[in-house]
């Protein structure tokens, strides 16, 4: 399926500057697979070590949080738009 | 830096100024926090505990919530960076506190906030001539959105992209507790949790003042305070959780709504490491602890406090607090901004004819054991 990836201003100076990235993929995980695959160097900010989504990173389907739609796994359908929005926290000695 | 050195200066939250991030000889445009710290001696009798004391910014200037504090060092940054408008995503308070400090400094406010706030919140923003940009939506929503506002405007959001500097604000609220319990550190904090964020920012403030000397180290115990209808941090400690899981917010607490919390997991990793706890409490629980606070302590609280004061009950009666122990419980806003969440229990008497034989007879009528003994 096509969908449409938006990248907030931080992580743009790893997509060349691109404020959207079209691919095609039936999951949400499918798509953020496709784009750190052709974005390699923003692979360690969508992911952790583990291999999960980091936790300061929130991830929406449309208008809604995935994991209120089961997490990553969830199916995308055609024309759907991926919001990869950046929590704010922090601020520990 | 002595402690000493703050004594020509006013109890406001700007006393501390060398822990804040402002510029050199920095002038403050107007006193914000310096609130009291009140022994809750009726509370704590009827509680069965020994040394309670309500930290009560419900009377922080200038918009009566701790908010003010945050947006103060804000809008300090927000003018250094040369941004003419400032705003926030907001459960009511914080956009209570820019409309408010804006206005005094000549900014340009602009707010969001969810479309279904408390109408007394709404207004407060409103008064001091702040553009209110409504949303569909709960919380989480209004603030994703602003995440992308401030990736598109030239604006100084103060919970986004100023945050850095709204979060050390925090701090002075703790200062104050530290100061105002003749520099010691309490062995317990209740703090009430939305964004997860003031928790952390007191434990900052207390290991400041243990790093220069000015309170001996202690072990401080955190208790996070959440209503059970949006508690994502809360079960997050009780089930020991790494990462909390976010939740749809439903609770008269509008204020604690968040239910995707920016801060939740470093609130609950302080929370447990510090040997603290996290409960909830329901929606009537709020309400009673909101009544109790004012019949015994004068102090009314908003639905945040009723929450903290209610998780406070719960703690004691679980034995997760200490009778004997020294115990501070954060009241963060003030309780003319959420009425509506109280009116129920307070319908309004009946009229009497202006006659002393009136007075009488309602007397009579309703409490007739004190007309008695009036007469």
């Amino acid at each position: 399926m096509p969908v449409t990836i938006e990248i907030p201003t931080a992580f743009r100076r790893f997509t060349d500057g691109a404020p959207k990235v079209d691919c095609s993929a039936s999951t949400v995980a499918e798509a953020l697979s496709v784009l750190t695959s052709r974005f390699p160097d923003l692979s360690k900010h969508v992911r952790d070590e583990s291999g999960q989504i980091r936790q300061f990173l929130n991830v929406y389907l449309n208008e809604e949080d995935i994991r209120f739609l089961g997490g990553e796994a969830c199916c995308v359908k055609e024309g759907d738009r991926v919001l990869l929005v950046p929590s704010i926290a922090g601020g520990a000695i | 830096m002595r402690r000493e050195d703050l004594a020509g200066r006013a109890f406001s939250m700007w006393r501390y100024a060398e822990f804040l991030p402002l510029p050199e000889g920095y002038v403050a445009a107007s006193a914000v926090g310096g609130t009291p710290l009140v022994a809750g001696r009726k509370l704590a009798e009827q509680w069965g505990v020994k040394n309670l004391f309500l930290k009560n910014d419900a009377v922080c200037f200038p918009s009566l919530s701790f908010k003010d504090r945050v947006v103060a060092t804000a809008l300090v940054a927000a003018r250094r960076f040369g941004f003419q408008t400032v705003g926030c995503s907001s459960t009511g308070n914080l956009a209570n506190a820019v409309a408010a400090q804006a206005a005094q400094q000549g900014l340009d406010a602009c707010v969001f906030i969810p479309a279904d706030l408390e109408p007394a919140k709404v207004l407060n923003t409103a008064v001091y001539g702040a553009r209110i940009v409504r949303i569909h939506g709960n919380y989480d929503q209004v603030n994703r959105l602003c995440a992308q506002i401030a990736d598109r405007f030239q604006w100084g959001l103060v919970n986004v992209n100023l945050r850095p500097y709204y979060s050390e604000g925090s701090k002075t609220h703790g200062f104050e507790i530290a100061e105002q319990l003749g520099w010691r550190l309490p062995d317990n904090v209740v703090v009430p949790m939305a964004g997860g964020s003031l928790i952390g920012k007191i434990a900052k403030a207390f290991r400041e003042l243990v790093v220069l000397g000015w309170v001996q180290e202690r072990p401080v115990r955190f208790f996070g305070a959440q209503a059970t209808g949006c508690s994502p941090i809360s079960s997050a400690v009780k089930r020991g959780l790494a990462r909390f899981e976010p939740q749809k917010p439903n609770t008269i607490a509008r204020s604690l709504a968040i239910g995707n919390p920016a801060d939740g997991n470093y609130a609950s990793k302080l929370i447990l490491e510090s040997g603290g706890w996290a409960e909830d409490v329901s929606d009537p629980e709020i309400v009673a602890a909101i009544k109790l606070l004012a019949e015994t302590e004068g102090i009314f609280t908003e639905t945040a406090g009723g929450v903290t004061a209610g998780v406070t009950q719960k703690l004691i009666r679980e034995g997760r607090i200490h009778p004997d122990e020294t115990t501070v419980v954060c009241i963060t806003g003030n309780g003319l901004k959420t009425t509506d969440a109280i009116a129920a229990d307070f319908p309004a008497a009946a009229a009497i004819a202006p006659r002393l034989d009136a007075f009488e007879a309602y007397l009579e009528a309703q409490l007739p054991a004190t007309a008695a003994a009036g007469a």
